[in-house]
C-alpha cells in the first residue's frame, strides 16, 4: 500500500520530492500559490555547485564541504553538509541526464565557472538562468508523474495550517483555493513545507511575491521550532527598485565583473584591495559589509547615494553575452541602460534565509510526521550561505526527505479520526470570518510596507541591540495595528487582500524570532553583525538558536553545533584559506 | 510645482461570467516605476480618479524580473510583462487589460492552464529511467547547447498564444510555445529517441498544422526564441513522419 503525501510548495525542493516519491510508486498531493513553474526557484541566476574537478584544479567534495562549513562561519552541524557535498556531483549529473542546457565545454562536457568563497570552478551553470532551468527540468519530470496519475497538483491553492492529532503530530492541511476561496482539509501519511524564504517580511528583497513566509510561520505556531531566524543573507549586488530588489548574480564577478567606487575622483578597487586573496569574489556577508562600509562610513557612494558600481565593461561583450546574458538583460531592461557598455549601479538587498525550519538530519521537523526542505529550512549553510549552494541544498533536502517520508508513512498508517480535520477547517474558517469584518483605518499593504522598512533597516547588514530592541517593540505596535486594519475588497472571489491580511500576520509573527534571535546573539558571526560585538564567540555562541511559538512571543532555547569533522578556526577572506590554516580533517 | 501622476486606465471583472469595465487611477509619477510597482500603488489607496474607493485591482505577479511569466498583461494594445514595462517615456493615460485569449479568473489575473495541459499532451520531457545515481548525461556540443538553450527560457507566459490569429474560440490550435518546448526536447541527444511520441501529439487536433504563419509569436516573445524556426522545423519533421507512417503501414 503506498504512502500518501502532501507536498507544500512546487520549487526545486518541492519538485524533487515530488518526484524522488512518486518514482517509487507514492501519492503526491502537490500544492502551490503560483503554478509550480512561476516559483521562486526561477530567480536563481549563477549556478549550482558540485566538486566534479574538470579543470585540473584537484577540486573535491571535501574541499567543497570546507568551502561550505568555512563560508557558514561554523554554525552549520557538519555531517548533513558533508553529505551534500559529496552528492553535489551526482545531482548535477541528474539534471544533465534530465535535459538542463548547461553550459559546455568544447569537448562537450560541463562547462563549470567559479563563484565566491571558493577558489575552485565548482558551479555548474546554463547561461545565467540556472534556477529557471533547473525548475523547468523537475516540473517536465513531475508533469510525467501527474500523466501518470502519481501526482495529484493543487496549483492556485495556500496551504493555511497543519491537521495535528491530539498528540500533536502532523496528519495534513487546512488549505485554500485563492479563486473561489473554498476551504478544504486533506489528510496525508506526511506533509513536507518547501514555501521558501521569507523575503517578504523585509517589504522588497531580491525574492518574489509569494515569499512570505506563511505557510512556514504558521508551522512554527502550531509548535515547530524555527531556528537561526537571526541569519539573514543580504546580496552584495541588487539593482534598487520600487517593487523589488532585482538580484545581479555573482556570476557577474565570477566572470570578471569588478566592484568600484570613486575616490579621490579616481575609480577605486575597494574589494580587491580589502580582500587580496579573494578580491570581488569574497562571500556575501563580507562583500555587503565592505559596500555598507564604503558608502555609509567614508561616505563614498555612487553620487552621493547609496550605490557602487560593479563593472563588467572591460570583459568581452561576446563572452559575456554566452556566459550571462540573463542577469544583463534583466539589468538592461529595468535601468534602461546597456551594462557592456556602462558599469551597472547596485547596493545589497535581503537575499537568502539561512534560518528556517529546524529539521532532524531526515529532513524532519520536531512536528511528528511534518518534513520541510529547501530555504524554508536552516540545516545547509549555518551563519552565511555561499553563493551556487542554495540550489544544490533544494534538490539534496528533497532527495533526502524521500525515503523518510515513506518510512514514517509506513510506520504511522493508524487512521486519524475526521474530528480533527473538521475542527480545524471551523478554525480557519472563523479566522477568514473575522479577517472580512475588518473595517478600521489602516491598510494591509500600507502597514507591509512599514514593516519591510523598519525590518530592513535594523535587522539585515549591522545590528545594533537597542535599534533590535526598538524593532520588537513595533513589531508588537504592527500586531495592534494589524487589528485595525480595514478591507477594501469584500468580494467572496479571488479576493487577494483578504488572503493578504492573513499573510501579514504570519509575516509579523515570524519576524519575531528573526528579531529577538539577533538581539540574543552578542557576537559577530557570518551576515550576523553587531559593531558592539564585533568578533565570533565560539565559547557561548557557537550552538542553534532555536525559536518555539508561545502566545507571548518566542521562547528560545540553544543547540549545540555538531562540528565533529572540521576544526573552528578563524574565518578571514583576506590571506588564502589554505595557506593560514590546517587542512579539514 | 504640481506633483507629476501617471493615469492608469484598468479593465477589470469581477468574476470570470461578469461583465467586464474601465477604471481610472492616478498615482504620483516615478521614473522607476514599472506596471507592478503602479498596481502596488493602488492597492496602498485604492481610489480612483473619481475619488470612489474600490477593491484593489486583482492581479499575478511573482518574479517581477520576467523569468517567471506570471504578470503578463495588455499594455496599451501589446501583450508583455508588466513588470519589466517601465513607467518612464510612457506617458498617459496607460491602457492596462488581462490577456484576451484565455479566460478571466479577476482582473487582470487570467487561467493558463490550458498552456500547461498541452505541455503534457506533447510529452515535453525527457524520459530518464530513473533518477538514481547513473553518471553524467550525453555529450553535447557547445553550439547545440547554445540553439537549444534560446528555446529553455519559455516561460509558458502565454504572449506567443495572445497574439497568434489562429488561437481563438474556434480553434484548438495550442500555440507556438508548446512546439518551441516539443522542438526542445528533441534538440538533446536522449529526448531526440521519443521524438515520434512528441511528433504523434504535433500531429494531433490542434497540433503544428493550424499554424497560419502569421509570425506574430516571435515577434512579442519577451525572450526572443526563435519560436517560427521551431514551428518550420516541427513541421517538417511531422510531414516525413506522415509519409513514413503511410509506408509502413
Amino acid at each position: 500500500m503506498p504512502g500518501h503525501h502532501i507536498i507544500v510548495g512546487g520549487g526545486l525542493a518541492g519538485l524533487t520530492a515530488a518526484m524522488k516519491l512518486a518514482e517509487q510508486g507514492e501519492q503526491v498531493d502537490l500544492f502551490s500559490i503560483v503554478p509550480v513553474k512561476r516559483s521562486h526557484s526561477v530567480c536563481a541566476q549563477g549556478g549550482i555547485n558540485g566538486a566534479v574537478n574538470t579543470k585540473g584544479e584537484g577540486d573535491s567534495p571535501m574541499i567543497h564541504f570546507d568551502d561550505t562549513i568555512y563560508g557558514g562561519d561554523f554554525l552549520a552541524h557538519q555531517p548533513p553538509v558533508k553529505a551534500m557535498c559529496e552528492a553535489a556531483p551526482s545531482i548535477i549529473y541528474l539534471f544533465d541526464r534530465m535535459g538542463v542546457m548547461f553550459n559546455r565545454t568544447p569537448e562537450g562536457l560541463l562547462d563549470f565557472r567559479r563563484f565566491g568563497g571558493t577558489k575552485h570552478h565548482r558551479t555548474a551553470f546554463a547561461g545565467a538562468t540556472t534556477g529557471q532551468q533547473l525548475l523547468y527540468a523537475l516540473d517536465e519530470q513531475v508533469r510525467r508523474y501527474e500523466s501518470a496519475g502519481l501526482v495529484r497538483k493543487f496549483e492556485g491553492w495556500e496551504m493555511l495550517s497543519l491537521v495535528q492529532d491530539e498528540s500533536g503530530d502532523c496528519r495534513g492541511i487546512v488549505a485554500i483555493d485563492t479563486r473561489s476561496l473554498e476551504m478544504r482539509a486533506f489528510p496525508a501519511d506526511t506533509t513536507m513545507i518547501a514555501t521558501g524564504g521569507p523575503g517578504l517580511v523585509f517589504g522588497r528583497s531580491t525574492q518574489s511575491l509569494v515569499n512570505t513566509g506563511s505557510a512556514v510561520s504558521a508551522c512554527y505556531q502550531a509548535g515547530a521550532t524555527y531556528a537561526n531566524g537571526e541569519f539573514i543573507q543580504v546580496h552584495p549586488t541588487a539593482m534598487q527598485g520600487e517593487d523589488k530588489y532585482r538580484l545581479i548574480s555573482e556570476s557577474i564577478r565570477g566572470e570578471g565583473g569588478r566592484v568600484w567606487t570613486y575616490r579621490e575622483s579616481k575609480p577605486w578597487y575597494f574589494l580587491e584591495e580589502m580582500y587580496p586573496a579573494y578580491g570581488n569574489l569574497v562571500p556575501r556577508d563580507i562583500a555587503t559589509r565592505a559596500i555598507h562600509k564604503v558608502v555609509f562610513d567614508m561616505k563614498l557612494g555612487v553620487d552621493g547615494q547609496p550605490l557602487v558600481y560593479l563593472d563588467v565593461s572591460h570583459l568581452d561583450p561576446e563572452e559575456l553575452n554566452r556566459k550571462v546574458a540573463g542577469v544583463l538583460e534583466i539589468y538592461e531592461k529595468f535601468a534602461g541602460q546597456d551594462p557592456r557598455k556602462v558599469p551597472m549601479k547596485i547596493f545589497p538587498a535581503m537575499h537568502y534565509s539561512m534560518g528556517g525550519l529546524w529539521i532532524d538530519y531526515n529532513q524532519q521537523t520536531n512536528v511528528p510526521g511534518l518534513f520541510a526542505a529547501g530555504e524554508c529550512e536552516f540545516q545547509y549553510h549555518g551563519a552565511n550561505r555561499l553563493g551556487a549552494n542554495s540550489l544544490l541544498s533544494c534538490m539534496h533536502g528533497g532527495n533526502i526527505a524521500e525515503p523518510a517520508m515513506i518510512n514514517y508513512a509506513k510506520s504511522h498508517k493508524s487512521a486519524a479520526s475526521s474530528t480533527i480535520f473538521d475542527q480545524e477547517l471551523k478554525r480557519q474558517r472563523e479566522s477568514f470570518d473575522k479577517i472580512f469584518k475588518m473595517s478600521g483605518p489602516e491598510n494591509a499593504f500600507a502597514l507591509w510596507r512599514e514593516l519591510g522598512e523598519i525590518m530592513t533597516e535594523n535587522v539585515t547588514v549591522v545590528r545594533y541591540n537597542d535599534r533590535l530592541k526598538t524593532t520588537d517593540d513595533k513589531l508588537l505596535e504592527f500586531k495592534e495595528r494589524w487589528g485595525r486594519i480595514g478591507l477594501n475588497d469584500k468580494g467572496k472571489w479571488a479576493n487577494q487582500e483578504v488572503l493578504f491580511v492573513r499573510q501579514l500576520w504570519n509575516m509579523l509573527e515570524l519576524a519575531r524570532p528573526v528579531t529577538l534571535g539577533a538581539l540574543n546573539r552578542n557576537e559577530s558571526r557570518g551576515a550576523h553583525f553587531k559593531p558592539d560585538f564585533p568578533e565570533r564567540d565560539d565559547a557561548n555562541f557557537m550552538k542553534t538558536t532555536m525559536a518555539a511559538w508561545s502566545s507571548d512571543g518566542p521562547r528560545f532555547s540553544w543547540e549545540p553545533v555538531d562540528v565533529s569533522l572540521i576544526k573552528p578556526r578563524p574565518r578571514r577572506y583576506d590571506v588564502e584559506k589554505s595557506a593560514s590554516e590546517p587542512k579539514a580533517a | 510645482m504640481p506633483e507629476q501622476t501617471q493615469v492608469l486606465r484598468i479593465k477589470r471583472q469581477e468574476t470570470p461570467n461578469s461583465e467586464p469595465y474601465y477604471e481610472e487611477f492616478e498615482i504620483p509619477y516615478l521614473p522607476h516605476h514599472n506596471i507592478i510597482s503602479m498596481l502596488m500603488e493602488i492597492r496602498r489607496n485604492p481610489v480612483t480618479r473619481q475619488g470612489k474607493r474600490v477593491a484593489p485591482v486583482v492581479f499575478d505577479a511573482n518574479c517581477l524580473e520576467e523569468v517567471c511569466g506570471s504578470c503578463t498583461m495588455v499594455i496599451n494594445g501589446r501583450v508583455r510583462q508588466g513588470c519589466s514595462q517601465l513607467a518612464e517615456g510612457l506617458g498617459g493615460p496607460v491602457t492596462v487589460e488581462p490577456m484576451s485569449k484565455f479566460p478571466v479568473i479577476r482582473d487582470l489575473w487570467v487561467d493558463r492552464s490550458k498552456m500547461f495541459e498541452a505541455l503534457m499532451k506533447a510529452h515535453a520531457w525527457i524520459p530518464i529511467d530513473g533518477t538514481y545515481d547513473l553518471g553524467p548525461g550525453p555529450r553535447i556540443a557547445p553550439h547545440v547547447q547554445e540553439f537549444a538553450y534560446l528555446f529553455s527560457r519559455c516561460m509558458t507566459c502565454g504572449c506567443c498564444l495572445e497574439a497568434c490569429p489562429q488561437v481563438n474560440s474556434h480553434s484548438k490550435f495550442m500555440g507556438a510555445a508548446v512546439i518551441g518546448q516539443a522542438y526542445l526536447m528533441s534538440q538533446h541527444p536522449t529526448g531526440k529517441m521519443n521524438l515520434d511520441e512528441r511528433l504523434d501529439a504535433m500531429m494531433s487536433e490542434g497540433g503544428v498544422a493550424d499554424c497560419g504563419n502569421a509570425q506574430n509569436c516571435v515577434e512579442v516573445c519577451p525572450k526572443e526564441i526563435p519560436l517560427t524556426t521551431a514551428i518550420g522545423a516541427v513541421g517538417r519533421q511531422t510531414s516525413i513522419k506522415w509519409l513514413r507512417d503511410l509506408f509502413m503501414k
